[in-house]
């Protein structure tokens, strides 16, 4: 917790000391609940003005053994009344139901804080399926901490006794009596909750009065813990306007249907289920309404040949996949780059390789989405870089694609894809004009016959015609083209001009593509240079150093083929510049490769976790000496 | 929709030189599909080819409609797309034994499962061509080819009985050598809705010639085929007095006049029977082997039922714009 600014009396007249900022952490058995608690805090705290991020973390297991270590599932929220944008590196506040949780989360909790923990949780059996010898409630070991016992699970059962409820429904109501607790310790008004629970629950009445007679007996009984802390955290300088809280998953499905209905072009998604992909497939397939065709395919591989097909009748078509998908997906990108089709491929990057780590974020399938593919095979590749921003890079991913004739590879990672944070919601009116590359309808043209490799002078795309436009019969397909005519050529010349003018035409994207834009120190000595989903916590390392007075400026990438077009001319300003990535250095490779003028240096992290701000902080700091 | 104007034969040839082997079956193929596109009484902007990677491949650079060239084994796939996005066109898949039942077998039972409207050709001569000879899932036990020199030791597909085992609708297996009955086999095909699979017996001058043989040979072919036709009794040989009738759990081939049998005595083609049971007899029949439409099923095509779905939801949705949904739900306001 950061420092008090002031205090204000609380509710019970206990002095409530403001913070600026809190990270809480719930965690418990995979079927506790802990998603639904942790997200309904930063709801509320959503509605009283903070800013916040928040990150899930569950295991690959669905429901792993009660009590398991493995079986750990966790929601972090990180609420401010400063700008937040990293769900945060370290634990104010951990809420923990059985030994399991306390044992895994308990080295992200600095010495000094809050942990609160279930005490009817902490039997013989949980102890040891945990593999604690002695139970750290009383063998010493939490000393350090300001640790809270509740029996939240008995005191649970006799809020709700009188309902009738089995004991297994009894026990499922826990989770709102800690979240009750924590609502308590930061002055969150329980309404919203209510709310929720009435709309979710609402075929099941006994279940509401079980879950919200728990939400408040939690909240009462932190109002007579004399020992809990309280505190408040008054709401941040945001922007005006209407917003949500937005996982980047979603808004990434959202920003597809607003390119199709800007681009008045029905969207398509071919896709096969892979974690964590899959809830942009899900999202779409709720909203088939607007026309989109969701199918979901027998594999990887069909699901970019559906959506290939689908480019190829017309439609805004996607695949969306992640790391081992788009291996599979490969050779189709390549028919794309073929037959100059435009194709949106989303990564939501994982660990890899192979299976790797699944639920996990990582970086690492840069290099395979900028050269993963046989021949020369150039393609457009953007990453997003928050969660909210998913939706923007969707839509721009979708734009460039049908503008330039193009497949593009988005990618982002699991910790956007599962992230969510506020947005300042857009409306597709004020989003820019999309116009898709189509051949001109008959009686437009010149009376020149159609040539399906004919192609625009500035932007070389080539000319979109769709079956069902007379007069434009064509055939294209995977074997070389003769430049104009698009007939199968294996001349020698022939094969090495389109080639080139292949790459050119992806080069000349960098024509549409925004300026690198600085943060921090417009020149000076240490240049942090990130890309994709580590904006948050490279954005607030380096804030803070250059509010101390640093010479420290921050260039993070959303367009990496091709680059910003002063790319150079900013990196040229600083005298040492560092390359931060959750790999071992792939986009290094390529700037190496790309801009080989500049000596850069490298920062890599690959535990399947984001970086920590107090870990790059460190690690400039000492280039900065 | 406007009819499609009288079309002849050459409005469908394309202007690039066909580069396959002098007397290869896929000539006759090409012929026999040029001659059904002015039959099926749609429009040349509304004909899609899409084919895979093989000889038979490269089909769809010599139909001048709109046609993609894909890769190994994922025509179906990229077909099913182009079907989706657009219900209007006349879908046609253009594949080849190894590229539709090996490299993309998946897609293949898939596309049958799901029943999208789809035209697909097999051609399937039981040889890798393209790549020079070497066996493929149609290829016989014992067959000697460039990756099998001392005989082919994987037992094939009969590709009917994998599309039927697949949940085929509609199967049909004909000759390359009758381009007439050919012709009228893929007008049906186009006229299905839902996916048709026609297997085409294609001789590879080259790699495997005169594999058919045993069938097609115009000296034996009346005797060693039959000519399958829904509601008609299943007769065949050259003087049309043998046909075939259930014995047991068996086909059995009988003489008419012989031991009292008369055509009363014959079973009657049933394309329509839901029920494959008797599909797969005739799919699996040796001798003689079954040719025509086999069967042919009705059965909501997959494009219909997603068509149905999102019109249903467009009506129900409360969505009438992105904007709506964007602003929907748990918004909240920051002054």
């Amino acid at each position: 917790m950061s420092n008090p600014t002031d205090t204000a009396k609380g509710p019970a007249s206990k002095e409530r000391a403001a913070l600026e900022e809190v990270v809480i952490r719930f965690v418990g058995d995979s079927g506790d609940g802990m998603q639904l608690t942790g997200s309904q805090f930063s709801g509320t705290s959503a509605l009283l003005g903070n800013d916040i991020a928040t990150f899930p973390n569950y295991p690959a297991e669905i429901r792993a053994p009660q009590g398991s270590v493995y079986g750990v599932s966790g929601f972090q929220v990180h609420i401010g009344q400063v700008e937040v944008a990293t769900p945060g590196d370290e634990v104010d506040v951990l809420v923990a139901m059985n030994p399991a949780a306390l044992k895994t989360n308990l080295s992200a909790v600095p010495p000094g804080k809050t942990i609160i923990v279930d005490t009817d949780g902490f039997t013989q059996k949980n102890l040891a399926k945990a593999g604690y010898e002695t139970n750290p409630l009383e063998d010493g070991s939490l000393e350090k901490y300001t640790l809270i016992e509740a029996p939240i699970t008995s005191l649970t059962r006799t809020a709700i006794l009188d309902l009738g409820l089995d004991n297994k429904s009894m026990n499922r109501s826990k989770n709102m009596f800690a979240l009750g607790m924590v609502f308590w310790m930061f002055n969150r008004p329980l309404d919203h909750t209510i709310g929720f629970l009435e709309k979710k629950f609402a075929k099941k009445p006994q279940v509401v009065e079980a879950n919200v007679r728990a939400l408040k007996a939690g909240y009462n009984y932190g109002e007579t813990l004399e020992i809990l802390p309280v505190y408040k955290v008054p709401p941040a300088k945001m922007e005006a306007g209407t917003y949500r809280i937005i996982m980047g998953n979603t808004a990434l499905a959202w920003g597809l249907l607003a390119a199709s209905e800007k681009s008045g072009l029905p969207l398509f998604l071919g896709s096969y289920p892979i974690t964590p992909a899959s809830d942009i497939l899900h999202e779409l397939s709720r909203h088939m309404h607007f026309g989109a065709k969701v199918f979901q395919a027998e594999d990887e591989i069909a699901g970019v040949g559906s959506a290939l097909g689908a480019a190829f009748a017309g439609n805004l078509a996607v695949t969306t996949t992640s790391g081992p998908g788009l291996a599979l997906k490969t050779e189709t990108i390549g028919l794309a780059v073929m037959t100059e089709l435009p194709l949106v491929v989303v990564d939501v990057q994982r660990g890899g390789p192979s299976t790797g780590l699944p639920t996990k974020t990582e970086q690492a399938d840069l290099l395979q989405a900028l050269y993963g593919r046989n021949g020369e095979s150039p393609a457009i590749v953007l990453a997003a870089t928050t969660p909210a921003n998913c939706f923007d890079y969707a839509y721009i991913a979708s734009k460039l694609a049908l503008e330039h004739m193009t497949p593009v590879i988005l990618l982002t990672d699991g910790y956007l894809a599962n992230g969510s944070e506020p947005w300042r919601i857009k409306k597709v009116a004020d989003m820019p004009d999309i116009k898709p590359h189509l051949a001109k309808a008959k009686g437009e043209e010149n009376g020149a016959p159609y040539l399906p490799y004919q192609r625009d002078a500035e932007t070389l795309a080539r000319y979109w015609a769709v079956p069902g436009m007379s007069g434009f019969e064509h055939r294209i397909g995977g074997l070389e083209k003769e430049n104009l005519t698009g007939n199968v050529s294996y001349d020698p010349q022939n094969h090495e001009y389109m080639c080139k003018i292949r790459a050119e035409k992806v080069a000349r994207v960098a024509r549409d593509v925004p300026e690198l834009q600085l943060e921090g120190a417009q020149e000076g000595d240490l240049l942090v240079v990130g890309w994709g989903g580590t904006y948050g916590s490279l954005h607030m390392a380096v804030k803070g150093l250059h509010e101390q007075g640093e010479s420290i400026g921050l260039a993070h990438f959303s367009y990496i083929s091709p680059l910003p077009p002063n790319t150079a001319e900013v990196f040229a300003r600083f005298k040492k510049i560092v390359v931060c990535e959750l790999n071992l250095g792939q986009f290094v490779v390529y700037l190496r490769n790309e801009l080989p003028q500049f000596e850069y240096l490298k920062f890599n992290k690959i535990q399947g976790l984001p970086f920590a701000v107090v870990e790059l902080r460190d690690k400039f700091k000492s280039l900065l000496k | 929709m406007q009819e499609a104007p009288k079309y002849t034969f050459k409005d469908f040839a394309s202007d690039q030189e066909v580069r396959w082997c002098p007397g290869c079956g896929d000539y006759v193929i090409l012929r026999a599909v040029l001659k059904a596109l002015p039959e099926i009484g749609r429009k040349r902007e509304d004909i899609v080819f899409i084919s895979g990677i093989g000889c038979s491949s490269r089909f769809p650079y010599y139909v001048n409609t709109y046609g993609m060239h894909g890769i190994h084994g994922r025509a179906p796939a990229i077909a099913t797309g182009v079907k989706l996005a657009n219900r209007d066109l006349s879908v046609w898949v253009i594949t080849g034994d190894g590229d539709s039942l090996a490299i993309g077998g998946n897609h293949f039972i898939h596309a049958l499962r799901r029943n999208v409207d789809l035209n697909i050709l097999l051609f399937n001569n039981e040889i890798y061509g393209l790549t020079k000879g070497q066996f493929s899932p149609t290829s016989l036990l014992g067959q000697k080819t460039k990756s099998s020199p001392f005989g082919n030791i994987q037992p094939p597909f009969n590709p009917g009985e994998l599309a039927i085992g697949a949940e085929a609708r509609f199967f049909a297996r004909v000759p390359d050598n009758l381009p007439k009955q050919m012709t009228e086999v893929f007008v049906e095909a186009e006229r299905y809705k839902g996916t048709s699979l026609v297997e085409i017996m294609q001789n590879c001058v080259i790699f495997n010639d005169g594999a058919f043989d045993e069938y097609t040979d115009k000296k034996v072919r009346e005797d060693h085929l039959i000519w399958l036709e829904h509601g008609k009794p299943m007769i065949f040989g050259k003087e049309h007095n043998k046909g075939l009738r259930l014995n047991g759990l068996q086909l059995e081939v009988v003489t008419l006049g012989e031991n009292g049998i008369t055509e009363d005595d014959l079973l009657v083609h049933d394309a329509h029977n839901p029920d494959p049971a008797l599909h797969l007899m005739l799919v699996r029949m040796k001798m003689p082997l079954a040719v025509g439409i086999i069967r042919q099923v009705d059965y909501t095509p997959f494009d219909e039922r997603l068509d149905e779905q999102i019109k249903a939801l467009r009506e129900q949705s409360k969505f009438k714009s992105v904007d709506e949904l964007l602003f929907s739900g748990e918004t909240y306001v920051v002054e």
